[in-house]
């Protein structure tokens, strides 16, 4: 963050640490394909219940599936703000982002321990074992998103975060769009098609 | 600004690419000699029938700790020293695109390895004895035997988590070589002019980018079985334990090719230069590397023939399998046809590259007889196995790197090895290795399992054995032989022009070793062998030995080790089973990526 995007001239064209971000998210589509393969291979194997079409709360996990939508919309806000050089809706919007992006977290901690009290843990069954390792690597990407967020946000506070570090913002954008994308995944594959 | 910084403080915080570059080589080539001693001990015991030198359970932590180290701390660090010094060298540039990263990797590597070979001394803190904790379920650590149930010491924890260290290393080097690769050419020097060694690089961190995510998966997965009471590779449960071959074998075949497009690329470099020759079809040996790259993805349950698949999926496996072959066969063409008619300078880099085709082709071919699902039932878990892979491996990766090692040595160290001990050395290592692996595939089809650690008399193998552990010493002595070099080219050993070889590459026009800068200009590259005469042009001038201005060159950084020394913390949290631990690792962690993130740092 501290030095400027276009300082080098690169052979593609493309910003190398734009570029890096891209290879990490090919990298991350394999991570979370292999954790979305195992749920299906293991869907309907659990030998005992709790099942998933008992448990899940669909009502209220669209609630922060649209929750999290909209903090993606945020995000592209936050960074046109940036880009312009408007860092007074920059800060808002990129707060706001994060904050969003903490209800959903929240979300998921109350729908996580909704599910421990009706007796769905980790060694419950397969379910339990899929569910939580798939939904909790989203959810721990996403507390690593709001962290970035926040840090962003108090860069931008101290008045360090300007126009020159528009890439800065445009990466975590980036990151923020695909952890949003595989929740979208998620929410198809787990949720909605049981 | 030319005089490199001295002392340990300028070697931990250092960010400069060739110095990473020999600390990876010294690393990797400790812990291959460590992986060597592991496997003398192997052959020692199987020399005779009912050998009694160790005990079934020291013998199950010896294959699995050769193997695993072998792979994950030699062969692909091994190759990593030739990215970090090599790549950029080529590509004309002055370090990789994230120094800072490329540090971390260098780290988390070294702890990793330090961390899953510390199993062998740490037994007293498990109430065990020395030599008692190392892991033992084999490389591939196969479910269920990996569970806690079945195997209910540290062992497979150190293996699970120091494997998820090493993964992280090599994940963030595959980010970082894409980048370098693709971005940080020198002028003129388009993809289609790379040499073969770098394009083979990037192909690799392709694979490396792709296939360590799916080994991670399979292994949190065994992580949250074994700590945490999940389920994932549990039968009573519903599931079953062939996920976990899936995942490994997902990674496990891409894996094999991260093992040897480097050393085909290190050949595909020497090559050229010995029979001073441009590679024979170059354009095809490039694109063969990148079927073999995509091709790799798809033949993952041939080593999974044994487990009843079906014979539409053995059938399918079996056709991509003996498919791979060709891109391969292609490859092994276009070297043979490199040195036909060629200007041949028989130096022990060609030696090595030509002893690498040789021994290549026959892992080759005992590769495509498992291709075969009926063959390969009478084939697996046998010896035969064992010799294909070490033909592979040993004859084809050890081989490759040992000509880069041969060939780049002077541009590293800045003097030539001595030529009369590099052929000892050579035909010592290559009569060993023969010796060692080539009567494995008759112990193999006469029915010696792999893995066991004695054998009986009645078997009819124990002359075969005894052979194949007088070839194993033979290669201990050839290792001496090379130390001896290493030792006698520091003081005595030729001092290196720029180009002792004459090569076309433009790690050829700067000085050996190269200064922190590597170059005074950054060249100009207008043909595929710049410093070589083609027929459209002459060859490219090299760079001035002063530069004509200041030269920024990136200082060092603490903050990668910081970052990086969180990992292993993390992982004794789990080791252990004390929650604290890991607050500290994260702390370290965080600290590291913070201070990373804030310091003023230019690339």
């Amino acid at each position: 963050m501290t030095h400027a995007a276009t300082a080098h001239h690169t052979s593609m064209g493309l910003d190398n640490r734009k570029m890096a971000f891209w290879a990490f998210i090919g990298s991350e589509c394999l991570l979370f394909g292999s954790l979305i393969s195992t749920y299906l291979v293991y869907k309907g194997r659990s030998v005992v219940g709790p099942y998933p079409h008992e448990i899940l709360n669909i009502p209220f996990t669209s609630v922060s599936t649209f929750d999290l939508l909209m903090s993606s919309l945020m995000m592209v806000l936050a960074l046109a703000a940036v880009q312009r050089g408007d860092m007074k809706w920059g800060k808002i919007w990129l707060f706001s982002t994060a904050l969003l992006g903490l209800v959903f977290l929240g979300g998921q901690v109350i729908e996580f321990t909704e599910f421990v009290h009706k007796g769905l843990t980790m060694s419950t069954n397969l379910f339990g074992c899929t569910f939580f390792v798939l939904t909790g690597t989203h959810g721990a990407h996403v507390a690593v998103g709001v962290l970035w967020l926040l840090t962003l946000w108090v860069r931008a506070l101290q008045g360090k975060l300007g126009p020159a570090n528009a890439m800065t913002v445009e990466i975590t954008g980036l990151y923020w769009h695909f952890v949003d994308v595989v929740w979208i995944i998620i929410f198809t594959v787990v949720y909605l098609i049981q | 600004m030319s005089d490199a910084p001295a002392g340990l403080t300028s070697w931990l915080t250092t960010t400069d690419h060739k110095r990473i570059g020999l600390l990876y080589f010294w690393t990797a080539f400790s812990f291959f000699l460590i992986g060597g001693l592991e496997a003398l001990l192997i052959r020692a015991q199987l020399a005779q029938p009912d050998g009694h030198l160790v005990s079934a359970e020291t013998y199950n932590q010896l294959f699995t700790m050769h193997g695993t180290t072998m792979v994950f701390l030699a062969l692909m660090p091994l190759s990593a020293s030739f990215f970090n010094y090599i790549v950029p060298l080529q590509i004309g540039a002055r370090d990789v695109a994230f120094p800072r990263l490329n540090a971390f990797s260098y780290w988390v590597f070294l702890l990793g390895g330090l961390f899953l070979n510390a199993s062998w001394l740490v037994g007293p803190l498990f109430h065990a004895g020395m030599l008692n904790v190392a892991p033992d379920g084999g490389w591939f650590g196969y479910a269920n035997l990996t569970e806690r149930q079945y195997s209910p010491g540290p062992n497979i924890d150190f293996w699970l988590l120091g494997l998820q260290i090493l993964g992280i290393s090599s994940l963030a080097a595959g980010f970082n070589f894409i980048v370098t690769i693709l971005n940080l050419r020198a002028p003129g020097m388009k993809l289609m002019r790379l040499p073969t060694f770098t394009w083979m690089t990037l192909v690799t961190q392709f694979l490396i980018i792709t296939a360590f995510p799916v080994i991670t998966v399979g292994l949190v997965f065994l992580m949250f079985d074994r700590f945490f009471g999940a389920h994932f590779y549990v039968h009573e449960a519903g599931a079953t334990p062939i996920l976990w071959q899936h995942l490994f074998w997902l990674f496990g075949h891409p894996e094999v090719y991260i093992l040897i497009l480097p050393a085909m690329g290190i050949v595909s470099d020497v090559l050229p230069t010995f029979a001073r020759k441009p590679l024979f079809g170059y354009t095809v040996v490039v694109y063969s590397g990148i079927l073999i790259g995509f091709m790799g993805w798809g033949v993952w349950s041939h080593h999974m023939f044994s487990v009843g698949l079906g014979p539409i999926a053995d059938s399918v496996f079996a056709a991509t399998t003996m498919l791979i072959a060709v891109p391969t066969g292609v490859k092994i063409f276009n070297w043979i046809a490199t040195l036909w008619g060629g200007a041949i300078r028989g130096t022990t880099a060609l030696h090595f590259a030509v002893g690498f085709i040789a021994m290549f082709i026959i892992g080759g071919l005992s590769g495509v007889t498992h291709a075969s699902p009926p063959a390969d039932l009478q084939q697996t878990d046998t010896y035969y196995v064992v010799a294909h892979i070490h033909y592979v491996l040993f004859g084809g990766t050890i081989l490759g790197l040992f000509a880069g090692i041969y060939y780049w040595w002077p541009k590293m160290t800045g003097r030539l090895l001595s030529e009369p001990l590099g052929k000892w050395h050579f035909w010592l290592q290559f009569l060993g290795m023969n010796l060692a692996f080539f009567p494995m595939h008759f112990i193999g089809l006469l029915g010696m399992p792999r893995r066991i650690y004695t054998y009986s008399a009645d078997l009819g193998v124990s002359d075969l054995n005894l052979v194949s552990t007088v070839g194993a010493f033979l290669i201990a002595v050839a290792m001496l032989v090379f130390l001896h070099n290493m030792w006698r080219t520091r003081r005595h050993g030729q001092r290196a022009s720029n180009d002792p070889w004459g090569g076309a590459s433009l790690e050829w026009s700067i000085p050996s070793p190269p200064p922190v800068y590597n170059f005074s200009v950054i060249p100009t590259v207008t043909s595929r062998l710049p410093r070589w005469t083609t027929e459209r042009h002459g060859p490219m001038k090299d760079p001035p030995a002063v530069p004509p201005g200041p030269i920024h060159v990136p200082g060092g950084s603490w903050w990668p080790l910081v970052a990086a020394l969180g990992l292993p913390v993390m992982a004794l949290s789990a080791l252990t089973h004390t929650l604290w631990v890991v607050f500290v690792g994260a702390a370290l962690l965080l600290v590291g990526i913070y201070g990373w993130a804030f310091e003023p740092f230019e690339v």
